[in-house]
C-alpha cells in the first residue's frame, strides 16, 4: 500500500463492505487456529489472535474479534519488531518469509506467546503484514507452563527466542524448528500449535489474494486508510462528549513474589477537547519478581481499557491516535530485558483498574467498577504411583464490577481475556483431584446501588497417594477491587491450604510456590468479587432482601453494609 | 380428497402455517391463519379446520413448535427446584466463567433457578464412577419437601459424575418420585449422560423448566385433537430435524428448542435434493434475523449444543443454524465515523419498517426495498395499513442515511441493500468456508417471507451459480414437519483410551441405545420405509480438548449390535482425524470420550411434483408492470402471478414474481425458470448455472 496512490475518496458503501470482508479474514484466521491447536489454552481459552498490519509502520489495520482482548493492542509491536530487525540488517522481505519469536520485551505480554509475522505481497510489492500469536503450553524455564512466581529474570521463566526467520520464501528452516522443539517440555503440543499458526497465516494470504483480485490494491489500501481515519474520528467524538479535566487514581500490587512489599500503580487521566493523556508517573520502579511488564504491553493495555469504556470502537490503530500514553522510564511498566515479566497479567489488570477508577470520576456512567483483578493461575503437580507426572493448570474466575445498568456479573472472565474455565468434571477425570467446593463466594461483591458480582470458592483436594505440589500466582490479596461512584470495595483474594496442623495461609498472601499437599489435603481459593457502583444507600431494598434470601449476603452483612433491618427485632 | 391426510403444523410468531398432504392422491394444500396468544392451540386447530372437518380421517399430525423456544427466551418456564451435590450449588449460576460480550464488561445473569431453590445434599461420585459418599436419602426427602412447599412444579437432580455412575441420582429420584405431586422429576443422567457438569446440569434444568409448560400445551392440543375424533399419531419435530412421539416430547421438551427452524431446513434439503441440488445453503430471512444453514450431500449439519441466550446452554444435537442480525426490520444507520451500518437494532414486526406506519421513523432494509419498488406497496404482507407509506420510508432514508452520506434517496436505499446483502453473503461464506466447503458449489435456497428478494444479490456476492426458490417458501417449516424422519439421539460418556477400551461395555451401551430407540419407533403407529442406526464416537488424542466425530462402521443385524474391535476404533479415528486436520500424531494416545447413537425411522416421502402447477401460460400470469430500481437506473419491470406460471416457463429479469406471502425478485441479467416441481430456479442469463 506504499506505492499505489489511493483514490482521494472511497465511496462509503464499498468501505462498509470491505470493512466486513477484512474483519472476516482475521476472524477466519482465529477460527483456523482454535480448531487445529493442540493445547487447550489456545483451543479452549482462545489465548491467540490474528490480524492485518500496516506495511511500513506495523500499525493495526484489522484484527479478529474472537482472539484475546489484550492482543488487540499488542500485536502491532510484534510486527514493528520485525520491521526494525529488517531495517537493522538491511534485508528486504520476500514472499513466503515468516518470522518467529517470543521475546516479550520486543513483542509484549510474556514468553509463552509465540508470534509469527508474514508479509503479504501484491504485484511484487509489500502490501501489508499478517501476524499470528498463540500461547504455547511450555517453553522450558524454571516452572512447567512458565508461571514461575519466583523468577528473577527472563531466563528463569522460559527459553527466549528473538525474531528469526522460520521460513525463507516458503521453505521452513528445519534448524529453527529443531531448536524450538528441543526447548519445550511438550514438543508435540508445540509442533501442533505451530502448524496451526502456519495454517492460519496461509489462509490469511489466500483470502487477501482473493480480496485484492476482486477490489484491486488501490481500493483496499484506500479503505484501510479510511477505516483508520474513521476510527480516529470516532474516538475524538467520544472524547469531546466527555468533560475536560484531570483525574488521578492509584492502586497497589500486593508484592512481586520475592519481597512482600506493596507496589503502587498510579495514573493521571487528562481530557482536553478531543484528546486524552494517560500518565503513569508515580508508578513503582522495576521490581525483582515477575510482575514487571515491557513497554509494548503497557501501551496495549491502555488500548484494552479504552475499548472497554467505548466498546463500539473498531479494533485498529486510529483509535489510539488521540490518546497519549506516558509510561515512566525505569518503572515496572517499562522493564527492560531481561527483567522477568511472566506475571504480566496481574500488572495490566491493575493498570485497567486505575484507568477505570480515574475515568469513573469523569463519567461514572461510562465505566464499570473494578472487576476481580487477578488471573489466579493455579498449578497442582505431582507424580502418580506408576511414576507418570501430571500438571493441572488453569485460571480461576471472580466477580465483575457493578455498573449504571446492573449488578456485576458473578464469576466472570478477566477483562483481558474471554477464556472459559474447563469443566470441573473434565479436570477431575484428567487429574487425581476432587473439588469439594465449586461455588459462589457470598458477600464478596462490593456494596452499592448496583453491587459487585460475586467471586468464587474453589476447594481442591488431592486424591493421589503420592501427594502434590502447588504453585499459585495471584494478586488482590491485600488491596481489594474498588467500587466507583460511591460504591464499596469487594472482598480480597484469600488463599489457604491444609497442613498436618490445620489450615495455613501462604507467606506472600496471593502467591504460593512449592506448597506440599498430602493425599486428602486441599488448597482453597476464595476469589475477589467486583466493586460496587453507586452508594449502598441507594440500593433497592427488594434487591437486598433477595440477596439475603438467596444466601448471597448474611442478614448481619445486610445491616452493616446497607442498614437493612427488615424482619429483624 | 380420497386418502388419509397427514398434516404438518408450524406455529410461528405471526402466522400458523398448515400443510395438508393427501396420502392417497399425493396432493397437497396449504393454509395460513394468525397465531393465537397466549394459547397457540386456538390457531393450531383453526388452521386444521380450514381444510378438514372430520379429524378421524387424519393419519398423522406433526407439529413444529416454538412453545419451548419462546418460554426460554421470555423466561416463562415453570418454577423449578434443583437438588445437587454438596459444594456444587452454584454451577448453573457460575456457567463456564464466560461473559455476555467481549468488550464493555456490562451485564449480569439470572439463572432460571434462583439460588434459594437450589439445595445441596451429601453425596459424591468420582470421575471413574466410584461412589465416595452414598446419597443421603433423608436429606434428599427434606430438600424435596422444602422445594415442593416453596411452590416448585418440577425438580431436577444434578449430581457430579452421574454420567459415569447414575446410582446416587437414581436413588434420589426414586425417593422423590414417591411423594412428588406430579411426574416432573428428572435426573441429569436420564436427560444427558455426558461429562461436563455445567452443560449437563443446564440442559437438565432447562428441560425441567419447560416440562410443565410444554407438556401442558401438548396435552391440551392432544386432547383437543382427540375430542375432534383424531385417533392417529401426534408427533413433534425436534431440534435435530427428526420427529418424536408426543409422549417423548413431554418428557424431553428441551429437544424442541429449535423445532420450527429445524423443520424448515429439513424441507429445504428435501426440495433441493428432489430438484437435483444435494448441496444447498438455506437462508431464512425474518424480521430481525437472517438464518443460514448448510446441507451437503443431502444431509444437514448437526451442532452438539447451542446457547438459547447468555448462560442458557442446551446440549442436544441440533441442526446447525447460523444467525446474523440482518432481517427485513434491521435498522440502517450512519455512525459518528461516517460508516453505514445495518442492525443489530431491529424494528422487528412491531413497530416494523417505517412504511408500515406504526411509529418507527428509522429506516429498515424493508424500507429500502419499498423505496426501490421491489415490494408492492398496494399489497402489504405485514403491518396494518392497506397501502405502505412509501413517502415516509423515503423521508426516513433521506434523514438518517442520504443526508449524512451525501446520497440521493434512491442511492441511499441501494446502499442500504448493498451493505445488508454483503453481511448476508458474509454469513453464507462463513458457514461454508469454515467447514471447508466452497460456496460456489452450492445452490442458495431462500425461504421465509423476505429471502427471495435478496437471492440475486447472493449469486452476485458469493459467486453461487443458482438460487432455488421453493414453490411455497412461506410454509417451508410446515412442509418439513410432514417430510421429517423419526429420529432418537443418545449419548453416553465412555472416557477411556483405546488401549483400555472395554469393547463389550461399549457394545452394551450401543445395544441399549438401539433397543430403546427401536422401542420408541415401534411405540408409534407410523409406517417406516427403512430404518437406520448411526454410531459415532467423540475422540481425541490424550491432552486435546476438542474432539473429532468419528463414525463407527458397526452393523446391526436383527437388532443385535456387534462389538467393534479396538483396532477398528483406532482405524476409524485415524481416518476421521486425518480428514479433519490433514495429519496424524504417531506418538499420540487415542481416547474415546463419548458414544453417540442415532436410531432413525425413514418415513415415506411424497412426490413434490404434485405441488407443481397444472397448465397455465406466461401471458395469462402477467399481472402488469411497475418501475423498479436496480443498480443505478429505474427499469420497467414485469409483474407475474407466480403460482400461475406453467412448468418450464422462463422469465428474464428484470421481473417480479408475486404470491401471497413472498416476492421473488429476478434482477436484470438473471433469469428464472419454473422447474417440474414448481420451484423457481434463478441463474445468470449468460450461463446455465
Amino acid at each position: 500500500m506504499n506505492d499505489t496512490p489511493p483514490p482521494a475518496e472511497i465511496d462509503p458503501i464499498t468501505l462498509a463492505v470491505l470493512a466486513g470482508r477484512m474483519e472476516q479474514i482475521a476472524d477466519e484466521m482465529d477460527a483456523t487456529l482454535f480448531r487445529s491447536a493442540f493445547n487447550p489454552i489456545i483451543a479452549e481459552a482462545h489465548d491467540a489472535s490474528h490480524g492485518l498490519y500496516h506495511a511500513e509502520t506495523g500499525d493495526t489495520l484489522v484484527q479478529g474479534k474472537s482472539g484475546l482482548p489484550i492482543f488487540v493492542g499488542v500485536m502491532s509491536f510484534a510486527v514493528r519488531a520485525v520491521i526494525d530487525k529488517l531495517a537493522e540488517t538491511g534485508e528486504t522481505p520476500q514472499d513466503g518469509d515468516i518470522w518467529i519469536f517470543n521475546d516479550a520485551h520486543l513483542g509484549g505480554t510474556h514468553l509463552n506467546d509465540m508470534r509469527l509475522v508474514r508479509p503479504c505481497f501484491r504485484d511484487g510489492e509489500l502490501f501489508c503484514w499478517l501476524a499470528s500469536v498463540g500461547h504455547w503450553h511450555d517453553l522450558g524455564g524454571g516452572a512447567p507452563g512458565n508461571y514461575n512466581p519466583a523468577a528473577k529474570d527472563a531466563f528463569q521463566e522460559a527459553f527466549v527466542l528473538p525474531p528469526v526467520k522460520l521460513a525463507r520464501a516458503g521453505e521452513i528452516d528445519r534448524g529453527i524448528l529443531d531448536i524450538l522443539l528441543r526447548n519445550t517440555r511438550l514438543p508435540q503440543s508445540a509442533e501442533g500449535d505451530l502448524n496451526g499458526q502456519l495454517g492460519a497465516l496461509d489462509l490469511g494470504i489466500r483470502r487477501m489474494d482473493a480480496l485484492l483480485d476482486e477490489y484491486g490494491a488501490g481500493t483496499v489500501a484506500a479503505a484501510l486508510d479510511a477505516l483508520s481515519a474513521r476510527a480516529e474520528t470516532l474516538m475524538r467524538e467520544e472524547l469531546k462528549a466527555l468533560p475536560d479535566g484531570r483525574w488521578e487514581a492509584e492502586d497497589f500490587l500486593d508484592n512481586d513474589g520475592i519481597t512482600d512489599e506493596a507496589l503502587p500503580i498510579r495514573v493521571a487521566l487528562e481530557i482536553a477537547g478531543d484528546r486524552m493523556t494517560l500518565d503513569f508517573a508515580g508508578t513503582a520502579p522495576r521490581c525483582q519478581g515477575p510482575v514487571n511488564i515491557a513497554l509494548p504491553t503497557a501501551v496495549a493495555t491502555a488500548y484494552v481499557a479504552i475499548k472497554h469504556v467505548f466498546p463500539m470502537l473498531p479494533a485498529n490503530a486510529g483509535v489510539m491516535r488521540p490518546i497519549d500514553v506516558k509510561i515512566p522510564e525505569g518503572s515496572l511498566l517499562s522493564a527492560e530485558f531481561p527483567a522477568p515479566v511472566g506475571g504480566y497479567t496481574e500488572t495490566i489488570l491493575r493498570m485497567i483498574d486505575v484507568i477505570f477508577a480515574a475515568a469513573a470520576q469523569a463519567a461514572p456512567d461510562r465505566v464499570v467498577a473494578n472487576a476481580y483483578g487477578t488471573i489466579n493461575a493455579l498449578s497442582i503437580a505431582g507424580r502418580r504411583r506408576d511414576g507418570t507426572p501430571w500438571v493441572m493448570f488453569s485460571f480461576y474466575g471472580g466477580g465483575h464490577g457493578g455498573s449504571a445498568e446492573s449488578d456485576g456479573l458473578n464469576h466472570g472472565s478477566a477483562p483481558i481475556s474471554t477464556a472459559t474455565i474447563p469443566p470441573m468434571e473434565i479436570l477431575e477425570a484428567a487429574y487425581p483431584v476432587m473439588f469439594r467446593h465449586w461455588a459462589l463466594r457470598p458477600g464478596s461483591g462490593g456494596a452499592g446501588a448496583h453491587r459487585g458480582g460475586l467471586g468464587a470458592i474453589y476447594e481442591i483436594e488431592v486424591l493421589e497417594e503420592m501427594g502434590a505440589e502447588v504453585f499459585l500466582f495471584g494478586e488482590r490479596g491485600k488491596h481489594p477491587p474498588k467500587g466507583i461512584a460511591g460504591g464499596g470495595d469487594a472482598a480480597t483474594n484469600r488463599f489457604s491450604f491444609e497442613t498436618d496442623d490445620g489450615w495455613a495461609r501462604p507467606p506472600m498472601v496471593s502467591k504460593m510456590r512449592g506448597i506440599q499437599l498430602r493425599q486428602g489435603q486441599a488448597v482453597r481459593l476464595e476469589t475477589p468479587g467486583g466493586g460496587g457502583y453507586g452508594p449502598a444507600a441507594d440500593r433497592d431494598p427488594a434487591a437486598i432482601a433477595r440477596d439475603v434470601a438467596r444466601g448471597l449476603l448474611t442478614a448481619d452483612e445486610a445491616e452493616r453494609l446497607y442498614g437493612w433491618t427488615e424482619g429483624r427485632a | 380428497m380420497t386418502g388419509k391426510r397427514m398434516i404438518g403444523v408450524d406455529v410461528g410468531g405471526t402466522f400458523t402455517d398448515v400443510f395438508f398432504l393427501d396420502e392417497g392422491t399425493g396432493t397437497a394444500r396449504v393454509a395460513k391463519v394468525p397465531t393465537t396468544r397466549p394459547d397457540q392451540s386456538g390457531g393450531f386447530l383453526e388452521g386444521i379446520r380450514r381444510e378438514v372437518d372430520d379429524l378421524s380421517t387424519l393419519s398423522a399430525v406433526i407439529h413444529g413448535t416454538t412453545a419451548g423456544t419462546n418460554a426460554l427466551l421470555e423466561r416463562k418456564g415453570a418454577r423449578i427446584g434443583v437438588i445437587t451435590t454438596e459444594g456444587l450449588r452454584d454451577v448453573l449460576e457460575m456457567r463456564r466463567r464466560d461473559r455476555p460480550r467481549t468488550w464493555g464488561l456490562r451485564g449480569d445473569f439470572e439463572p432460571i433457578v434462583p439460588r434459594d431453590l437450589r439445595r445441596e445434599v451429601p453425596e459424591r461420585t468420582l470421575a471413574d464412577g466410584t461412589i465416595r459418599v452414598p446419597v443421603d436419602l433423608d436429606a434428599v426427602r427434606a430438600a424435596g419437601e422444602a422445594l415442593r412447599d416453596a411452590g416448585c412444579d418440577a425438580v431436577a437432580v444434578l449430581f457430579a459424575h452421574a454420567y459415569a455412575n447414575p446410582e446416587n441420582e437414581a436413588r434420589a429420584v426414586e425417593a422423590l418420585r414417591a411423594f412428588w405431586p406430579n411426574a416432573h422429576v428428572s435426573a441429569s443422567s436420564e436427560i444427558l449422560p455426558e461429562i461436563r457438569e455445567f452443560e449437563r446440569f443446564s440442559t437438565t434444568a432447562l428441560n425441567a423448566y419447560l416440562q410443565p409448560e410444554v407438556s401442558g400445551y401438548l396435552d391440551r392440543l392432544d386432547a383437543a385433537l382427540r375430542d375432534g375424533g383424531f385417533g392417529a399419531e401426534f408427533m413433534i419435530v425436534q431440534s435435530n430435524g427428526g420427529v418424536m412421539g408426543v409422549d417423548t416430547a413431554c418428557r424431553l421438551p428441551v429437544r424442541t428448542a429449535l423445532s420450527g427452524p429445524a423443520a424448515g431446513v429439513i424441507a429445504a434439503a428435501y426440495i433441493a435434493g428432489e430438484a437435483g441440488f444435494p448441496d444447498v445453503i438455506t437462508g431464512d430471512m425474518g424480521g430481525t434475523s437472517f438464518d443460514v444453514s448448510l446441507i451437503a450431500g443431502g444431509r444437514s449439519m448437526l451442532a452438539p449444543q447451542t446457547a438459547i441466550d447468555f448462560g442458557m446452554v442446551v446440549r442436544t444435537p441440533m441442526i446447525e443454524i447460523t444467525t446474523i442480525g440482518a432481517g427485513g426490520g434491521s435498522i440502517a444507520w450512519v455512525d459518528k465515523g461516517g460508516l453505514l451500518n445495518i442492525g443489530p437494532e431491529s424494528a422487528g414486526s412491531t413497530p416494523g419498517p417505517v412504511a408500515y406506519g406504526q411509529c418507527n421513523d428509522r429506516p429498515t432494509v424493508t424500507d429500502a426495498n419499498v423505496v426501490l419498488g421491489r415490494i408492492d406497496p398496494d399489497n402489504p404482507i405485514g403491518g396494518k395499513l392497506d397501502r405502505l407509506d412509501v413517502a415516509a420510508a423515503e423521508r426516513a432514508i433521506d434523514t438518517h442515511v442520504g443526508e449524512k452520506l451525501g446520497l440521493s434517496t434512491v442511492a441511499a436505499a441501494e446502499a442500504i441493500l448493498r451493505v445488508a446483502n454483503s453481511r448476508m453473503a458474509g454469513a453464507i461464506r462463513l458457514v461454508s468456508i469454515e467447514r471447508g466447503f466452497d460456496p460456489k458449489r452450492f445452490a442458495f435456497m431462500p425461504f421465509g417471507g423476505g429471502g427471495a428478494l435478496h437471492a440475486g444479490a447472493m449469486l452476485a456476492e458469493v459467486g453461487i451459480g443458482r438460487a432455488i426458490v421453493p414453490r411455497y417458501p412461506g410454509v417451508t417449516s410446515a412442509m418439513g414437519c410432514v417430510i421429517a424422519d423419526m429420529r432418537q439421539d443418545f449419548v453416553q460418556t465412555v472416557n477411556a483410551t483405546v488401549d483400555a477400551l472395554d469393547t463389550d461395555a461399549l457394545a452394551a451401551f450401543m445395544q441399549d441405545h438401539v433397543d430403546t430407540g427401536t422401542r420408541m419407533l415401534e411405540a408409534t403407529e407410523t409406517r417406516f420405509e427403512a430404518r437406520e442406526t448411526l454410531f459415532e464416537l467423540d475422540m481425541a488424542y490424550v491432552g486435546q480438548t476438542h474432539t473429532v466425530a468419528v463414525p463407527l462402521p458397526v452393523t446391526v443385524t436383527d437388532g443385535r449390535v456387534a462389538a467393534p474391535s479396538r483396532a477398528a476404533v483406532a482405524e476409524a479415528f485415524d481416518t476421521a482425524y486425518h480428514a479433519a486436520y490433514g495429519r496424524l500424531l504417531p506418538s499420540g494416545t487415542r481416547r474415546v470420550m463419548n458414544l453417540r447413537s442415532a436410531v432413525i425411522g425413514k418415513r415415506p416421502k411424497f412426490d413434490l411434483a404434485t405441488l407443481a402447477p397444472a397448465g397455465g401460460t406466461v401471458e395469462a400470469a402477467l399481472r402488469g408492470h411497475r418501475r423498479v430500481h436496480f443498480g443505478d437506473a429505474w427499469h420497467d419491470t414485469a409483474l407475474y402471478d407466480r403460482l400461475a406460471l406453467p412448468v418450464d416457463a422462463v422469465i428474464d429479469g428484470p421481473a417480479i414474481l408475486e404470491q401471497a406471502d413472498t416476492t421473488v425478485l429476478i434482477e436484470p441479467g438473471l433469469s428464472g425458470r419454473v422447474d417440474p416441481h414448481g420451484n423457481t430456479i434463478i441463474t445468470r442469463k449468460d450461463g446455465h448455472g
